[in-house]
Formats: structure tokens, sequence, C-alpha cells
């Protein structure tokens, strides 16, 4: 049978968390010694499939998933980390899993200790036995080998090389003596150019020892550099399986963002006018995990700019590094003036108001009512909603519940009245109320992030109608951050990308599926640089 | 009526309903013993006019994120330094009572803006590091006492350096609010100038929290990351309510003093943060939300509890001396029950 020749075999693979369907009867086939690149934007499944591969327990505390895996053409039962382990299946992390104040020998050796009997060893058991450093040291040396790593083994973890660390992963997972598959999940995020080739030589070189390889990624070329076999996966399904002599970079980018763009509103057709209303020049912004490292833009009055791109890019470090979330350094001129940054008042006193992508965490005072919620900022910022007398200010109650009324009826939150705790209310009901309380400041530049993350169909409908509404009624300038390609490309008149922290580059929403999925991945200039120059 | 019973529960919390359910029979207690209600109820209301403004200096820095200011000895010391000027200047009656507060004040700013810095700096472990503060200022001051030049005869040991461990202000502004207008209805004095005074205490409060100030601080309490992405500077407001907090200790100790009618200097203050702290958490308070109901209705509640306490034990174990250990029991118990209800959020 052929079916005996896979190392690992996947079929039917589906998961539903909490009645929505996160994975839809996938199936994948690897062999001993193959490179097979799991491909897919954030969100399509990828973390969900590996979860599953690895017996992590939220499948399991979530009901479990559909389908059967088979290892060397017996089927398994994987209900545990551990289980996979002992099956072969190991897994090089995206945060590093090593204890800092070990050496490298210790680090790869833990739990698995080679050791010798002595006089306590026998008395009192096996678990007194000494370590025999110096087998251990060798087999870590071996390992270290492979992974082309040269350096002692006898060194501290701590103090260490971002991108070493990750090799000593690597030779962790490679030293288990029955290993047969190895996970990668996006090694490379966290690597320097020349770090990143390394270990893409050093993953041929475990193949090369006989040990299948699944590659999760969203880097094209890295994909095409060293793959076997490449599937492709995007909400959740299983797009394409195909090997990668049969394809190239730009149809791997069209499978991986392709999809209809549904029209969920109709964009705005205001004439966008070619004032700037907002200048940014390298700016780079410290905000961790969404790093900006030089993002020149001009935003027009009056249109609605969509910045889109991969999660960890830097795209939702711009919003809050203009806003003063996050530390931030640059030129950034609001209307021909300059803004002074890492100053969030001297933001709102520009005009700029923000819908943070945070929303329990920033967007809203969980424990306080709609009303206050939507009151509070414009009551600090723009002395709205206060009776004054002299230096007292006491706010005005009848004011701030009439604005609630009228916004809760405009933006049709879903209440059982303005003084309900925002705690008690569904993400796009709360993800309202943070749109209200940054209208009350009426600002002439909004910035949106991730507006649609976590809510309904429905809510988040009338999310984007109400942007568009802004953008078309008031001529609000609007900067809508957001992971949904769908969306950006539905309401926005041009999507700026943001890959490694620079924008790759400006689209027309109406652009190729190729051109976005290039510029996604960060391959675009690499490729189409000649043509379209 | 099982609604209506989810209702009281929702509305009081159950923790405030179980101590209200234990005062209710330490009541019955002393009925049972023929205890007279009348004075005790007299006693209840001084106490809870003579501690209410402790209680209440614990409600600005719950709501800006603090948590209960266990370093009031600071603003206590601050206060009782005012009351001895007073002393020193032969001052008597109500006017050295205000005289004595206006002089603490602005002490009780600087050191207040002080203790501040020191919590914005060690964010996340205020409790700890106020109470022990606290213990050490207190600590610091033990040497003040002694070394400070005051000259009035009444203050100062016959002999030796120093000042008295107490004082008596029977000819200075001992119940001085506690007369003012004064009078009796079915055999209980109602303290009239002292409720009076923490009544405008925690109506000047109520009105606070309504300005735009007080509604900042209270998102700054609420979320930090909140009031940031709203443009509020945040240790600014932290640093207005450990001083607001400050100055009320030592406002709240010269009430205090004239209602105990002794001035207690030394160790005396060390511990008087923590009596405050419970009294606003059994009045239904959390460590990170705080409202003048709760100020109002838990230091009603705790001293209450110590004043009917005292006699029924007393008339249950009747050997000398263990009523008093059992007094101790009581409001260390209800001190540790508050403490326990920290982060419950109830």
């Amino acid at each position: 049978m052929a079916q005996d020749n896979y190392v690992l075999e996947m079929q039917g693979i589906g998961k539903l968390y909490a009645g929505n369907r996160v994975l839809r009867d996938v199936n994948l086939q690897l062999k001993a010694g193959e490179i097979h690149a799991v491909l897919g934007e954030n969100g399509a499944g990828k973390s969900t499939f590996m979860n599953i591969l690895f017996g992590m327990s939220v499948i399991h505390s979530t009901g479990g998933f559909e389908g059967k895996i088979n290892i060397n053409g017996q089927e398994v039962s994987i209900t545990s980390p551990y289980d996979a382990m002992n099956l072969g299946i190991g897994m090089v992390h995206q945060e590093f899993m090593l204890i800092p104040g070990f050496t490298i020998t210790e680090n790869i050796k833990v739990n698995r200790e080679i050791t010798r009997p002595n006089i306590a060893s026998r008395l009192f058991g096996p678990k007194l036995e000494s370590l025999d450093m110096d087998a251990m040291n060798s087999d870590a040396r071996k390992a270290l080998d492979t992974v082309g790593l040269n350096i002692e083994e006898w060194t501290k973890i701590a103090g260490m090389p971002v991108g070493l660390m990750q090799f000593v992963e690597i030779a962790r997972e490679i030293d288990k003596a029955n290993m047969k598959i190895i996970v990668f999940d996006e090694p490379t995020a966290v690597l320097a150019e020349s770090e990143a080739d390394t270990l893409l030589q050093a993953m041929q070189a475990i193949a090369r020892s006989g040990i299948a390889i699944l590659f999760i990624t969203h880097r094209l070329d890295e994909v095409m550099a060293i793959a076997d076999n490449i599937t492709v996966l995007r909400d959740g399904a299983l797009v394409k399986t195909l090997p990668k002599t049969e394809t190239n970079t730009f149809e791997l980018a069209e499978l991986m963002v392709g999809r209809k763009v549904e029209k969920i509103v109709q964009a705005s057709d205001v004439q966008v006018k070619t004032d700037i209303a907002l200048s940014v020049r390298g700016l780079k912004v410290l905000m961790p995990g969404e790093v900006v490292q030089k993002v020149d833009l001009d935003v027009f009055a009056g249109e609605i700019i969509g910045i889109g791109g991969l999660g960890g890019q830097g795209k939702l470090g711009i919003a809050n590094g203009i806003m003063g979330m996050h530390p931030a350094a640059g030129q950034v001129s609001v209307f021909g003036t300059r803004l002074q940054l890492n100053d969030t008042k001297a933001a709102y006193n520009a005009g700029l108001a923000f819908v943070s992508e945070d929303r329990r965490g920033v967007g809203l005072l969980l424990d306080s009512s709609i009303e206050a919620n939507i009151a509070f900022t414009a009551m600090q910022m723009r002395n709205r909603f206060l009776y004054r007398l002299g230096p007292f200010t006491h706010m005005a109650y009848g004011q701030i519940r009439r604005h609630a009324l009228e916004k809760i009826k405009e933006l049709d939150i879903r209440c059982t009245g303005p003084m309900q705790l925002t705690r008690r209310l569904s993400g796009g009901n709360q993800q309202k109320v943070c749109i209200a309380r940054a209208l009350a400041l009426n600002p002439k530049i909004l910035f949106v992030s991730e507006p649609t993350r976590g809510i309904d169909v429905g809510a988040k409908k009338i999310v984007l109608e109400e942007l568009v509404r802004l953008n078309r009624e008031l001529g609000m300038t609007i900067v809508m951050t957001s992971s949904e390609l769908a969306e950006l490309r539905s309401i926005c008149h041009r999507i700026a990308i943001i890959c490694n922290g620079n924008v790759e580059g400006i689209l027309a929403p109406d652009d190729s599926d190729v051109n976005f999925g290039l510029m996604m991945a960060g391959t675009y200039h690499k490729l189409r640089g000649k043509e379209v120059v | 009526m099982s609604s209506i019973w989810k209702n009281i529960v929702s509305n009081l919390g159950f923790a405030r309903l179980i101590i209200i359910g234990f005062l209710f029979v330490l009541v019955l207690g002393a009925a049972y013993f023929a205890i007279p209600l009348g004075p005790l109820l007299s006693a209840a209301l001084v106490r809870t006019g003579m501690n209410g403004i402790f209680v209440l200096a614990m409600l600005p820095t719950i709501n800006s994120g603090i948590g209960p200011n266990f370093g009031l000895p600071l603003g206590i010391l601050c206060g009782l330094v005012g009351a001895l000027l007073s002393i020193e200047l032969d001052m008597r009656g109500l006017p050295a009572l205000l005289f004595a507060i206006a002089v603490s004040i602005p002490m009780a700013t600087i050191v207040g803006l002080g203790y501040g810095w020191l919590l914005n700096k060690v964010k996340g472990s205020e409790m700890m590091v106020s109470t022990y503060v606290g213990f050490s200022f207190v600590s610091l001051m033990n040497i003040g006492w002694i070394i400070m030049p005051f000259a009035s005869p009444e203050m100062r040991w016959p002999i030796g350096r120093g000042l008295r461990v107490t004082i008596a202000l029977e000819e200075r502004f001992a119940s001085v609010l506690d007369h003012l207008w004064d009078f009796s209805v079915a055999g209980v004095v109602i303290p009239t100038g002292l409720l009076l005074a923490f009544l405008l205490m925690c109506s000047l409060m109520w009105l606070f929290m309504r300005s735009k100030t007080g509604i900042a601080m209270l998102a700054v309490g609420d979320s930090k990351n909140f009031a940031q992405a709203s443009g509020l500077d945040v240790d600014r407001n932290r640093l207005l309510g450990t001083t607001m907090s400050t100055v009320l200790g030592a406002i709240g100790i010269v009430v205090f003093s004239q209602s105990f009618a002794f001035i207690q200097l030394y160790e005396a203050p060390m511990t008087m943060g923590f009596p405050a702290a419970a009294a606003i958490l059994i009045g239904g308070a959390t460590v990170k939300r705080a409202n003048i109901i709760n100020v109002i209705l838990g230091a009603f509640l705790f001293q209450s509890l110590l004043v009917v306490s005292l006699p029924v034990a007393n008339k249950i174990i009747t050997v000398g001396g263990v009523a008093e250990i059992a007094r101790i029991i009581v409001s260390n118990g209800i001190i540790l029950y508050a403490l326990t209800q920290v982060g419950r959020g109830d």
C-alpha cells in the first residue's frame, strides 16, 4: 500500500470552537525526510491544525476534533503533548521554552539526562544517580553540529542572541532519539535574514537525516527555497496541496489571500481631496509585538485609508504610536501642524481620536455605564458634559444621558439602557460604545484599529456602515487598521500594506489578489520591483 | 419572596449581610442582658463620627487605584503636630480645633506629595509598601516627639525630655464638636456637631468625585490603560489621591482626638490605618472601588460592632480582663474578615 510510506497522515481534520467552525476537512500527508510547508494568513487555521497534531489541551477541553491521525499507517490517539512526544512529534515554538540559567547541554538534556549509578542511587533509588556530563555534552555537540551551530555546548542560555536560542531549541528536539516529525511554527519570525538562511539550511540538513518537517509560515520565499510540498489553508479550509515544482510565488500568494471581495457595504464615493490631512515621516514605534521600523505615509483629507498586513508586522503600532500609547519617534503633521509625539493629550487636541484594538483592556471602563464611557474622553479633553463654576466642575448628568440615548439609537447599541455596565455588553455593542466615545470628541481624523475583531456579522455591518457614513456625511478622515483584508477592500479608498514595520506598498482596493498576497508576504518588491517601476 | 431576598443580597452584598446579622445578634444579646440600648447607640454614633473621616480617607486612594491607604499614620502624625501647636499657643475651644486642622493641612499636603511620589515608584505593591512606610514614619516621629522644642508643661514630662504619651484635652478642645448643638432623643444623645462635620466632609468628597478631576481619578483607578488612552496623566492622579488621603488623615486625627479627649503620641498611630481600611471594606467597597455610602455604612457598622460587643462580652465572660481580650479578638476579627474580602469584588 502506498499509504505505508507516509510517516504522518491526517485525514478529514475539522474543529469547532463554541459553534464556530475554524477548520473543515483538512488532509495532509507527510513522508520521512520531506519538508512540507503549511501556508496561510493569520486566522487561516494553521495554529489550530498544529494544536490538534500536538494534542494541546485547548483542543480537548473544547470538545476534541473531527478526523483521524495515522502515524506510520497506524491510527493513533493524541490527547496530550506527552502523547505527541512519545509518538516522535516535536515542536519548535515561536516563544522559546528554555531555562536561561542552564547551559546549552543542560537545556537540551533536561528531564532526559544520561546518568550513572553511584552509592547513593544504589541505596535510595535511581533518582539519585550522577549525571554523565561527558556523554551529555557529546550528544549535545552532535545535535548542535546537525543544526550548524558553532557554539560551545557549555555556554549558558542567558545573554545569548535570540537567533541562537532558536537553534538550541531545535537541537533539543532533534536530540530526542525517536524523533520522526518536527513542527516549526513560524521559526524565522524573530530571526535576522542571515540567521534565517542558516536556519533554513539546518532544516534541510535535518530533513536529510530522515526526519519529516512541517513548516508553518507565511513567508513565500522561504517556502519556495526549501519546501518539497506545500499545503495552503484559507479560512479553515484546505485550498490546495501541491508540490513546489509545479507552482510559483505568484500562485501561492493568490491562493493564500484570494477570496471573493464581499461588498459588505458600498464604498464611499466621496471625491477625495488632495489636501494632506496626516503626514507621517520616519515613524518608529516601540509597541511590543507590533514594532514599527520606519513608516512614511500621507493620508488625504476625506479618505478612508486602510492599513493592512499580517499580525506582528507593525500595522497596529502606527495608530498606537501617533496617539502616544507606545513610545514613538519621527515626524507626524496633522493638517500641516507638527504633532508632539508621546503625548496623548496633544494628539486629542490636534483633532485626532482613537478606537483601540484592545477593546476590553484599553477601549472601555468595563465597570462603568455606557453613558459614562461615551462621555468620558470628551469630558476630560474637551470639557464637554460639565457644569462649571469658577474652578469647580460638576458632571452634567442630563447632557450625558441625552447624548448617550442619541448614540444608542444612532449606532443601534443593544442594551438595557444607558446605565448598563459595558462589561455586560456583547463584543459588537462594546465596539459601538468605543466608537461613540471617539465621536464625542468631534475628531477630524479618526483612527480605528481592528474594528470588527471578534464581533458578529450583523454588528460588523453596522460598524463598517457607520464608518462609511461618517466619511461620506461629515467628511471625516478615517485611518482603519485591520487584519481582515476583505473588510479593508470593501470600504477603503486606498490600502497600505505593512510588512516588517515598513510600508511595503499602497494598493487600490480592487488590485489583484496576487499583489496583496505578495505585499503581505513582503516579497512584492523582490519579485515585482522591476516590472512595476 | 425569594426575589426580594435576592435583591437585598445583590444590593448589600453577602458580606454586608453577615456583618449586619452579627450586629443584630449582638444587639439581641445586649437586650437579653438588659444592657440599656440608648447609651450604646449614643456611643456608636460618637465613634462613627470620630472615626468616619479616617474611613473617608481610604476613598481617594482606593478610587485612584492605590488601594486602601495603610500609610494613614503619615497624615495622622501631621494632624497630631497641628494639635500640639494649638496647645503650645495656648488656644482653647473650637478655635483651637480649627487652628489645628488649618496648620496640619499644608504639612499633610507636603508629606502626601512625597508619599504619593514614593507610591508611584512601587506600583503593584502599594498595600505592603504603604503599611511599612506608615510604621517607619511612626518610629521616626517617636524620636521627633522627644526632641521637638515644645515648652508647654501640659505636654512635657515633668522631669526629663520630650512629650508625654497621652496629653489630656479636657481644658483645650475636648468634645467641642460632640457637644455642639447636641440634643437627646429617647435616651440617645445625638452628637450633632460631630456628625455634621463628618457629613460635610462626605459631601465635599461626593462633589469632588463628580467633578472632572474626580471622574478622571476614578478612571485611573479602574483602568490605567483606558485613562492613558484618554490623555490622562496616571501618576498625577495617583499623587492627588494620596495627598487627599493624607490630608484627610490629618483632619481625621484632630476630630478623633477631640472626641477621645486625649492626644495619643508614640506608638498609638501605628495601626490606626487598619480599622479604617476594614470599615470601608465592610461598608461594601472593594480595593478598587468605593463610594460615600460605603464610607458611612462601613464606619457605622464597624464601630457599632465594637461598641455593642464589649458590654455583651463583659456579661458573658465575667472574669476581669478577659472581656478586653474578647474585644480585641472581635475588632481584629472584623479587620481580618474585611481583608479576606479584598479582591473578591462582590
